[in-house]
């Protein structure tokens, strides 16, 4: 753990955004993570997103549950809305603060214990109502915080530190949440920012529940030879279906590809994700294909990253639900009070 | 880009960037960190080592090393390392026991120092503990040169000076002051086996416009004021002043005017305010004790009636810039300006003067009647003379001069032991972890956000009413340690073992100032252009590692780099470690002698 207090100097140079922020406007607290913790580049990339998409911090609302990953909040967006909820509760607390107040950006931080153990019934009720947010789990498939036993994301056969081989089938986030109607589902890695970014950008400005999967090396208890969430494993295994860029706006796209290798997605809000494909037979529009697709290839022992689906129109919560476009918090007496009129009217129907 | 070789003693060098602008290399974030923690004979010791007057520099030194500190490229201003010097000469305690002895025995050879200013009087120090005979001749009647006649005493006080060159008197000095050399052919007569001339650069430039011959008893030539000042022989001016000149000197002579009964005085400059030749902080001083500065003003002529001067016919000029960028003073077309005056002081300038040095001795001198002397060796065209200080290249200033002594010094050394003088000793360098625990240094890395301290001066009142009466008054305890803890600790290296690395960008992702890239290789103007943060500073190196296992490299931008060891501190293989090069440089002695002869 750092004792020190991150300097305050910065670099003088450094690019601001529209809103006139430098991406050390974004930063929390110094992290008291383990040294070299996959969690810290998430964060980092999380601080770089919203940098680049020059979201105004204050709009922002950060949740999270329990463990390593559920520190995280705290390091970085130090002046956006934060709740650290009960362990695996974040979804339904978030669910909540979305039905208040549509008008935040909601980023849901949670881990491989809090969401695939102890919430798993949260994440999957999350996921198949269309709840508008971002929610990234920071997978390392390790109880990092009582010293590395296996979590229900540990792949069979894989050894912990200690030389134990895991005998339980690993829960896959990604096909559930395939299976549970999510409208964009990605999975990427901590060591590959130039990847985790752009797929952070396009989540936070996907309207619908955004879902990725991010494998973070645990270095204290999961980065041996044995383990498959180890840096080198997963440098080793990652096969990228695709590389994703973010145009905001309707801005003009002029380069040249070859035919095949480009698409064009364009999202409710106007922004463009153009994705560059990797895998020329890979169609992130295709449910059922995708869920195929990474079954294959999970069976060889591949780890599949990149935008693996994504839904260009999708509906969330409010529309299923028909709920008042503004905030709760902006209604008046006006429009939560109906009138005695209308009260006695309904009384009688009820009669 | 080719990986880095940490292992060259330049490379870290120039990451302490106030130590690699110091002319004597001055390991000054050592000393720093010693005064921070009370350790002020350390601190001065280091400095002595190294630049051999650090009272007289802590008040008086032209500071290389400000506008190099990297502080300043970070925030406003640079630490005001000149300042710390003093407070290290302030607060130390009796350091005689730690200098070196007065050698036991001669070891036979005899070296002529021409003139006592800091130049030769840092050859006197290096070679005297060496068991040299050094024979020092000087016109004036002490020690010290330029540092006692042209440094007013409210600046630096006799007692600091006296101090500092007895130290060096003390080691066996054989002095003859009030002697002074007016033959060079007369002094290679005596048989020495080394000369050092560090006569300074003794000449006032003068000043002839109309008016000139007929004013002479109120006008004076800069130097040779404050020279007659500070022996005593001047102690009243008029009441109206008019400083012409825009250097050190002019500053010196217009605040000493107003110690001695000048109280309308003003300073007149050929060219613009802001390319005055004067230190900012000395004209600043010079403002605050209400000396107003006029510029853009050539003077035309000295009025004059009855014999006594009235004042200074000005012609108004502008700057402007020809096609290359040079900068030429033209008329700006204005009426001329008169400014009435009592005295005038010419500080336009000085000039070497070497009419003591005969030119068919094998001594060369170039067009402008300058001796050619050998940068790094100090060596004139006759093997056993060496220049130094303000002798070799013209006015400089203090630390340039104990530069020169030192090199000289080590060229004396060699000659005499039959070695070539041209092999030059590098530096000594240790590099050595600086950890102690898991995330503790043994240096403070926590930075401080203080924004420069100012030196407490005294009040104007009372400073203007005694030319001898210090102006500053140095930093307590306190401030000197608020001071001292905005230095970066330069030299406590980021070092990066490759091996180690697993590429987890713990190090990046916590820089504060971004200067930490992982990335394919390129060439160096293609890397700069890649990389989390601007990169501008060409002068300033990229640190870059050979190959990882995702075949990038790590380049580290050292310009910014605030040496907070945050990379060492978030990395988990300690593949990043903070470690101290302390970069001493060898001076004459058997350190700077090859080993065969040693």
């Amino acid at each position: 753990m750092t004792y020190i207090a991150k300097p305050k100097l910065r670099h003088p140079d450094l690019p601001k955004n529209k809103l006139g922020y430098t991406r050390r406007d974004y930063e929390g607290s110094i992290s008291t993570l383990c040294a070299g913790c996959g969690h810290d580049s998430i964060s980092a990339a999380i601080i770089q997103a919203c940098f680049e998409l020059d979201l105004p911090p204050h709009r922002i609302a950060k949740l999270s549950g329990i463990g390593c990953s559920s520190k995280t909040p705290t390091y970085f967006l130090g002046s956006s809305h934060g709740f650290n909820s009960v362990h695996g509760r974040m979804p339904s607390v978030l669910t909540g603060a979305n039905l208040a107040n549509r008008d935040l950006i909601y980023l849901g931080v949670s881990g491989d214990g809090d969401s695939a153990s102890i919430g798993l019934g949260q994440f999957a009720h999350l996921m198949r109502r269309g709840v508008n947010m971002t929610y990234i789990v920071e997978n390392n498939g390790v109880y990092g915080l009582t010293k590395g036993q296996f979590s229900a994301t540990s792949d069979k056969g894989s050894k912990s530190k200690r030389g134990a081989v895991n005998t339980d089938a690993p829960i896959d986030l990604v096909g559930m949440a395939l299976q549970l109607g999510a409208t964009f589902i990605a999975r990427s890695f901590s060591g590959d920012k130039t990847q985790l970014v752009p797929l952070i950008k396009a989540a936070l400005t996907h309207k619908g529940a955004a879902f990725i999967d991010c494998i973070s090396p645990c270095v204290a208890f999961n980065n041996h030879v044995g383990s498959t969430k180890s840096f080198d494993y997963v440098r080793e295994h990652n096969e990228s279906v695709n590389r994703l860029d973010i145009i905001e706006g309707r801005s003009e796209i002029t380069a040249d590809y070859a035919p095949g290798t480009i698409e064009m997605v364009t999202q409710h809000d106007g922004s463009v994700l153009r994705l560059h494909k990797l895998a020329l037979d890979y169609d992130p529009h295709d449910r059922i294909s995708a869920m195929t697709y990474l079954q294959q290839r999970h069976a060889q022992g591949e780890i599949v990253t990149g935008l693996l689906y994504v839904d260009p129109e999708p509906d969330d919560l409010h529309d299923y639900m028909n709920t008042v476009e503004r905030p709760l918090n902006e209604l008046g007496e006006q429009e939560l009070c109906p009138g005695s009129k209308l009260l006695d009217k309904l009384n009688a129907a009820l009669r | 880009m080719q990986p880095t070789d940490i292992r060259d003693p330049r490379y870290f060098h120039k990451v302490v960037d106030c130590q690699w602008a110091c002319p004597a290399h001055t390991p000054v974030p050592e000393y720093i960190r010693l005064i921070a923690a009370c350790r002020f004979t350390d601190a001065y010791m280091i400095n002595w080592e190294s630049n051999v007057f650090p009272g007289i520099l802590g008040r008086t030194c032209d500071r290389p090393c400000e506008p190099a500190c990297r502080r300043g490229r970070v925030e406003k201003e640079p630490v005001a390392i000149c300042r710390l010097k003093r407070v290290a000469a302030d607060y130390k305690d009796d350091v005689r026991s730690r200098l070196p002895k007065k050698a036991a025995k001669t070891n036979g050879k005899r070296v002529a120092l021409v003139g006592a200013g800091p130049a030769s009087l840092t050859v006197a120090r290096d070679l005297l503990p060496l068991g040299y005979e050094v024979v020092c001749f000087d016109g004036d009647p002490q020690g010290g040169g330029m540092m006692r006649t042209q440094i007013p005493k409210f600046r630096l006080p006799e007692t600091v000076l006296d101090e500092e060159v007895n130290y060096i008197l003390d080691l066996g000095l054989e002095t003859r002051f009030g002697q002074r050399i007016d033959s060079m052919k007369a002094l290679l007569g005596q048989g020495f086996d080394a000369i050092f001339v560090g006569s300074g650069a003794p000449r006032g430039r003068n000043l002839e416009i109309p008016g000139r011959q007929e004013a002479a008893a109120n006008i004076h030539i800069g130097i040779d004021w404050l020279s007659s000042v500070s022996f005593g022989h001047i102690n009243r001016i008029g009441r109206r002043v008019i400083v012409l000149g825009g250097g050190n000197t002019a500053m010196d002579c217009c605040r000493t005017s107003r110690r001695l009964g000048g109280d309308d005085v003003k300073v007149v400059v050929r060219s613009g305010f802001e390319e005055m030749k004067a230190s900012p902080w000395e004209k600043e001083d010079a403002m605050h004790e209400d000396i107003p500065i006029f510029n853009f003003l050539v003077p035309k002529e000295f009025t004059h009636k009855g014999g006594k001067l009235t004042g200074i016919v000005f012609e108004k000029v502008k700057a402007e810039y020809d096609a290359k960028g040079r900068r030429n003073l033209v008329p700006a077309g204005e009426p001329p300006v008169h400014m009435e005056c009592d005295d005038v002081l010419v500080a336009v300038g000085q000039e070497n003067a070497f009419p003591w040095i005969e030119r068919d001795i094998g001594i060369e001198f170039d067009k402008w009647n300058m001796p050619v002397v050998d940068q790094a060796t100090m060596a004139s065209t006759l093997p056993h003379v060496f220049f130094g200080g303000d002798a070799a290249f013209g006015p400089k200033n203090i630390i340039w001069a104990v530069a020169h002594g030192h090199d000289a010094a080590i060229s004396i050394d060699k000659l005499c032991h039959g070695e070539p003088v041209g092999d030059r000793p590098p530096p000594m360098v240790n590099l050595f972890s600086q950890k102690m625990g898991i995330h503790e240094w043994s240096y403070d890395n926590d930075i401080s956000n203080d924004l420069r301290f100012k030196v407490p001066h005294r009040p104007k009142e009372i400073a203007l009413k005694d030319v001898r009466l210090e102006v500053e008054l140095g930093f307590d305890d306190k401030l000197a340690f608020e001071e001292a803890q905005r230095c970066l600790n330069c030299d406590v290296q980021t070092v990066f073992e490759r091996n180690l690395c697993i590429e987890c960008d713990a190090c990046a992702d916590i820089c504060p100032v971004d200067c930490i890239t992982f990335t394919h290789n390129g060439t160096e103007a293609d890397l700069r252009s890649r990389l989390n943060a601007p990169s501008k500073n060409l002068t300033q190196d990229l640190y870059v590692s050979d190959a990882l296992k995702t075949s990038r490299v790590l380049v580290k931008d050292e310009d910014l780099c605030l040496h907070c060891g945050l990379c060492a501190e978030r990395c988990p293989t300690g593949a990043w470690d903070m470690q101290k090069s302390l970069i001493q440089m060898v001076h004459a002695g058997h350190e700077c002698r090859s080993r065969s002869s040693a």
